[in-house]
């Protein structure tokens, strides 16, 4: 949040050339494939990197991955057990065959076993996919009309409604994920009893989980797009758009409003983020199956594969949003293209 | 010229005056007061509240709030209130090692970055995007998975996972600044590189990582408790306020002061770092 | 002029929270006349434009006691009446368009708003006359669907202008139009505001600038304090004026007056006194006129984002001599910034030479020419943010003394209190923060910490263009006595021909990168034998006025 606020632009001394060049409109398309290119390569590397890195993780820490196959550190299993365990999941053979070994089936999409439910990983994904999906995509819709709405109405509103928005913001900014869905469950659930306390699957059922994961990612999404907001309506050009006769409100949604949207979609990357993190958390206080609480069981039965394809899933989700919100920022604003 | 058309363009209209309500002036000083009262009851809890936190009163187990327990008590009739100000120490302890872990790993990275020729500064880039599409809770809990939980793993975790996001803050500072016109300005009176490094470069590169650190300080605690709640953190007999709102939500039918108080708690925590890192943000910004 | 004018103001206050910014300001506007509004910044003159269309802004508080536009009171009008108006028969051109023109719009479509708002064509209707309104401003219709970062800044300009003259309004108030512009596009702007005043509309322009005034205006008006403290036909203020503070702008404008002469009081300021050159000083250095800063065949280019090549420094050659002034004047982009970069030992140029006292600078490498960089200094456009934002006055003052090895600084000026008053500032200011000071503070600062470790060699880049013509005038003179007093060789970059020309011994024109031409200053003035030469002579604007002091 604090990552577009701090960069200060430096005015003055010695100019650089190119500063404000005029960008000539041939070579565009030369540009989108060597782009293109660039942003495949990238992911590549990003998810080869996390393998890597998780891999290399498993095997610096102590510990028997063995024994967590065989259901975890407190299991009493043989000798002879943890042998076999180790045969069948190819843990005998020196280090770097094992790497290679895991790399090549990484690349053909095969992310192994799960240790403890025994069951190939990429199926488990598949199955917990959809839900986590669904619930990261209605969060993110629902922060963004919310942090919209607070920047307009923080816009048009005049100093109190700056002060309250901006209040709102930090509030919402500040609440934990699990605090505020056992606050909503008290509320809706035990106390007026509207909306189930667990996620059953049915729309009624995914009300507060969608909620809960909204509001702290709409509290850091409204905080920038305010203050964004609010420079472009005082703006040079925002007087001029006055002087040509539009009302208050015609500046702010013809030119305010897409100003505000810039930072929530530079900030994309981190949103996701922060919608992965806080799937977690909403997962298991909803009882609500998906990548999350599928993610908190491996890490408590320290399931290495299943954890290593989660991460891997998430890798992969920032890498394809990154590069959406890169397109989306070119499309909105042409300053960003010869970055 | 393009100066002379922001500065004649800074008129065109002006901020509002002083008022009494603007949230420049209201908002800090409770946040202020916020965290007197979070860093006296990390300090001294004894003067704030005077009960044991772990004293066991099964007689006045799940008490609502009252005059004798201000916030209620839990399942084993211990003083909320009091287990909350006692729980402030681990809470923030834990959150300040996590944010200066973090902050030094990235002020590694981010200077590194900075000051470091193409290479490493692309290299940098390359690590930091890569711990970047782990996301926070994500390289936490994978970290957990490998090392165990406890106190120590949630300070590495939490560290490690808000370490890429600043050192990116970093990076982008420092270069800013290799380049800016006041470090210019002393190269062409001469001073040494080891000289505008120390007295000009990295004051001005550090100040920013101060106010980094307050906002993210709040950040950490959430962090902490968001994984002391999931049962990786903090053991719950201890008054940590992630752990006592995971135990209170047992009871959240009959008991809602259980969780409701030290999610408060962390709330104002994290709220009040928030707002006083952005006013020394703005600050700085308009010094 | 008929006999009812366009506009008639009478009497208007603007306050700001309770303070006055415009007070009792009367003035009118003929049909097909121009009156313009001449003032230096905090005059309260963009306030008082903004208040013709009652934009004064948030916070404001604006009483009149007649505003009557075409016979219709407006002193009452509530915004649905205004925003009538505004657009359609009172239209609006800001300074800079690339902060007034939105960024993420395209041109087109900022044009299109006054249509869309004030009229009932169609879509396709509009397309057309949007695409006839570039035309007629001499862009291409297609550049209807750019935006303003992707135009240059004349075309930009003249979008700006097309999107406020797109429904022919009756009056059009343009604040300081130009300033943000070169000389050539500057002409291009005068031009056609020319040309919408020859079709019938009135113009009310708002400059600092008292030779583009005198271009295009009928009437003047002189603003300070926000007040009107004299306004009458353009020759009589400019030849005879009656207030104080007018002969002081008058005096204080470069153009047409020649090296040397003052153009600022010769009163108030320590500074201000002529000092005798310092004998001692000027031993140790070379004789005047003798050459301290060469350079050969420069050569830079950089890569354009998006492919091509931009040559910023072309085989340029150029010398600088002790005690005299050299002038290196161009658009922007011409390249003069990457040649001082690269004399100062920023940049690095492909291929060509710089020296130093005849020693070799450049190329060098850093370690070898450091020890030497006391000889030479820079001032810099936004001296600011070329202070380090933690430190006050007197510790940037010291820092900079810190460098100084040998020979060290000016006589009487070994410390922050000696260079202020050197700079004709008070010692006390030492304890100030830079942000605190005015503009014309602040760059006294920046020239005082240049001289700290005694410099031979001043490179000045744009050091006056965000200033006040006054304050200009009192920085050029500041100049003036420094280099007689110490010595001093300048190299002098400006945009701006008439200070160029009032600076420098010799000057040097630059275009893409080239020098085209280059000689005694009068001489080129004279008789410029490149054809650019004789395009920017004829773009900039002179003040055709009596220039005896």
């Amino acid at each position: 949040m604090a990552d577009t606020a701090l960069l200060g632009s430096s005015g003055g001394g010695f100019p650089r050339p190119g500063g404000t060049a005029v960008v000539p409109r041939a070579g565009r398309w030369r540009g989108a494939g060597f782009w293109l290119v660039r942003r495949i390569g990238s992911a590549v590397f990003v998810l080869w990197a996390v393998a890597t890195l998780i891999f290399l993780a498993i095997r610096l820490i102590p510990g028997d991955p063995a024994e967590a196959i065989m259901g975890g550190p407190g299991s009493q299993a043989s000798a002879a057990a943890l042998e076999a365990a180790r045969a069948e999941y190819g843990l005998d053979e020196p280090l770097w065959v094992q790497y290679l070994s895991q790399l090549g089936r990484l690349a053909t999409g095969d992310l192994g076993t799960s240790y403890a439910l025994k069951v190939p990983v990429v199926q488990l994904l598949a199955d917990q996919l959809p839900g986590t999906l669904g619930l990261a995509v209605g969060a993110w819709v629902l922060a963004w009309i919310l942090a919209l709405g607070l920047a307009l109405w923080s816009g048009l509103g005049g100093r109190g409604a700056a002060v309250v928005g901006s209040a709102l913001e930090i509030a919402a900014a500040s609440v934990p994920h699990f605090w505020l869905g056992s606050v909503l469950v008290l509320l809706f659930s035990t106390a007026w009893g509207w909306l189930p306390p667990v996620s059953n699957g049915s729309a009624a059922g995914l009300v507060m989980p969608v909620v809960t994961l909204a509001l702290p990612l709409a509290g850091f999404l409204g905080q920038v797009m305010r203050e964004s907001m609010l420079t472009a309506m005082n703006s040079p050009f925002a007087l001029s758009a006055h002087a040509r006769g539009e009302s208050e409100s015609g500046v702010v949604l013809r030119h305010a409003l897409r100003h505000a949207a810039l930072p929530g979609v530079a900030l994309s990357g981190w949103a996701l983020g922060s919608l992965v993190s806080g799937a977690v958390v909403v997962e298991s206080i909803f009882a609500r199956p998906g990548l999350g609480r599928s993610l908190l069981q491996a890490v408590t039965l320290r399931d290495v594969p299943l954890v290593t394809g989660v991460a891997l899933v998430s890798a992969l989700a920032y890498v394809v949003v990154m590069a959406v919100s890169e397109l989306a920022e070119r499309a909105i604003d042409p300053r960003t293209r010869d970055r | 010229m393009g100066n002379a058309s922001t500065r004649r363009a800074g008129t065109l209209r002006r901020r509002p005056r002083a008022g009494w309500l603007r949230a420049g002036n209201v908002l800090p000083a409770v946040a202020a007061l916020t965290a007197l009262f979070l860093v006296l009851a990390a300090l001294v809890p004894g003067w704030l509240a005077p009960a044991d936190p772990l004293a066991i009163d099964p007689v006045a187990a799940f008490r609502g709030p009252s005059g004798a327990h201000w916030l209620g008590t839990d399942e084993s009739g211990r003083d909320i209130y009091s287990r909350i100000v006692h729980g402030a120490r681990p809470s923030l302890l834990i959150g300040a090692a996590a944010t200066a872990l973090g902050l030094g790993l990235a002020l590694l990275l981010g200077l590194a970055a900075g000051l470091g020729g193409r290479w490493l500064d692309a290299g940098v880039g390359r690590i930091v995007e890569v711990l970047l599409a782990l996301p926070g809770l994500l390289l936490a809990l994978v970290f957990i998975a490998l090392a165990g939980p406890g106190v120590a793993t949630t300070i590495v975790a939490v560290g490690l996972s808000t370490a890429p996001g600043y050192a990116r803050i970093i990076r982008t500072q420092v270069r800013a600044l290799r380049t800016s016109p006041m470090i210019e300005a002393a190269r062409v009176l001469g001073h040494s590189p080891a000289r505008i490094l120390a007295r000009h470069l990295l004051p001005n590169a550090l100040g920013p990582v101060l106010v980094l650190a307050t906002l993210g300080i709040g950040q950490a605690v959430v962090w902490a408790s968001a994984l002391s709640f999931l049962g990786l953190g903090e053991a719950p007999p201890a008054p940590e306020w992630g752990a006592m709102l995971a135990a209170g939500r047992t009871y959240l039918g009959f008991a809602w002061w259980m969780t409701f108080f030290p999610g408060l708690a962390i709330v104002a925590t994290a709220a009040s770092s928030t707002v006083l890192g952005r006013s020394l943000q703005r600050r700085a910004v308009g010094a | 002029m008929s006999a009812a004018p366009l506009l008639r103001v009478d009497g208007l206050d603007v306050g700001f929270g309770g303070t006055p910014v415009v007070q009792d300001v009367s003035l009118y506007i003929g049909r097909g006349e121009c009156l313009a509004l001449v003032g230096e910044s905090g005059s309260g003159k963009s306030v008082t434009a903004r208040a013709l269309l009652g934009l004064a802004g948030r916070g404001s508080r604006v009483a009149v006691r007649t505003l009557d536009f075409d016979g219709t009171n407006l002193s009452g009008a509530g915004q649905r009446a205004w925003r009538r108006l505004r657009g359609s028969r009172i239209g609006l051109v800001l300074q800079d368009a690339l902060v007034s023109l939105d960024p993420l719009r395209t041109v087109g479509r900022e044009i299109d708003d006054a249509l869309r708002l004030h009229t009932a064509l169609s879509p396709a209707e509009r397309a057309a006359k949007v695409a006839g309104l570039l035309e007629s401003m001499g862009l291409a219709a297609a550049d209807a669907g750019r935006r303003a970062g992707e135009l240059s800044g004349g075309m930009r300009q003249r979008a700006l202008i097309a999107a406020a003259m797109a429904l022919d309004p009756d009056l059009l108030i343009a604040d300081e139009p130009t300033t943000a512009l070169d000389a050539e596009a500057q002409a291009q702007v005068l031009d056609l505001l020319a040309g919408l005043r020859a079709g019938g509309s009135s113009l009310l322009l708002i400059s600092h600038d008292l030779a583009v005034v005198s271009a295009v205006a009928d009437r003047v008006a002189i603003m300070r304090g926000g007040r009107i403290l004299e306004q009458g036909p353009t020759d009589q203020v400019l030849t005879s004026p009656e207030h104080e503070y007018t002969r002081m702008l008058l005096r204080a404008v470069p153009a047409g007056r020649p090296r040397g002469t003052r153009l600022s009081a010769p009163t108030g300021r320590s500074d201000a006194r002529p000092h005798a050159p310092d004998a001692k000083l000027l031993d140790s250095s070379p004789s005047i006129g003798g050459p301290v800063l060469e350079a050969r065949n420069l050569v830079r280019a950089f890569p354009v984002p998006g492919g091509g090549i931009l040559h910023a420094a072309d085989d340029v050659s150029l010398r600088v001599e002790a005690g005299r002034t050299l002038g290196l004047v161009g658009a922007s982009g011409s390249g003069k910034s990457t040649t001082a970069r690269i004399l100062l030992g920023l940049d690095v140029p492909a291929s060509g030479t710089v020296k130093l006292f005849g020693e070799p600078w450049v190329p060098l490498p850093e370690a070898s020419r450091r020890p030497r960089r006391t000889r030479l200094g820079a001032i810099y456009q936004d001296p600011l943010s070329s202070f380090d934002p933690r430190r006050r006055v007197g510790a940037i003052l010291a820092d900079a003394l810190a460098a100084a090895t040998t020979g060290g600084a000016p006589e009487g000026a070994h410390d922050p209190a000696g260079l202020l008053q050197l700079v004709g500032l008070e010692p006390a200011l030492a304890g100030r923060h830079p942000s605190t000071l005015s503009g014309g503070q602040r760059q006294r600062v920046a020239i005082a910490r240049a001289l700290a470790p005694g410099p031979r060699v001043l490179i000045c880049d744009e050091p006056v263009s965000a200033l006040d013509v006054s304050v200009q005038a009192q920085i050029l003179d500041l100049l003036d006595d420094l280099q007689a007093r110490l010595g001093l060789g300048y190299l002098f970059i400006s945009h701006d021909l008439a200070v160029v020309r009032h600076v420098s011994d010799r000057l040097a024109v630059m275009r893409d990168g080239r020098i085209v031409e280059s000689g005694p200053t009068e001489q080129v003035f004279a008789e410029p034998r490149h054809e650019y030469t004789r395009a920017l002579l004829a773009a900039s604007p002179t003040l055709a006025t009596d220039t005896s002091d």
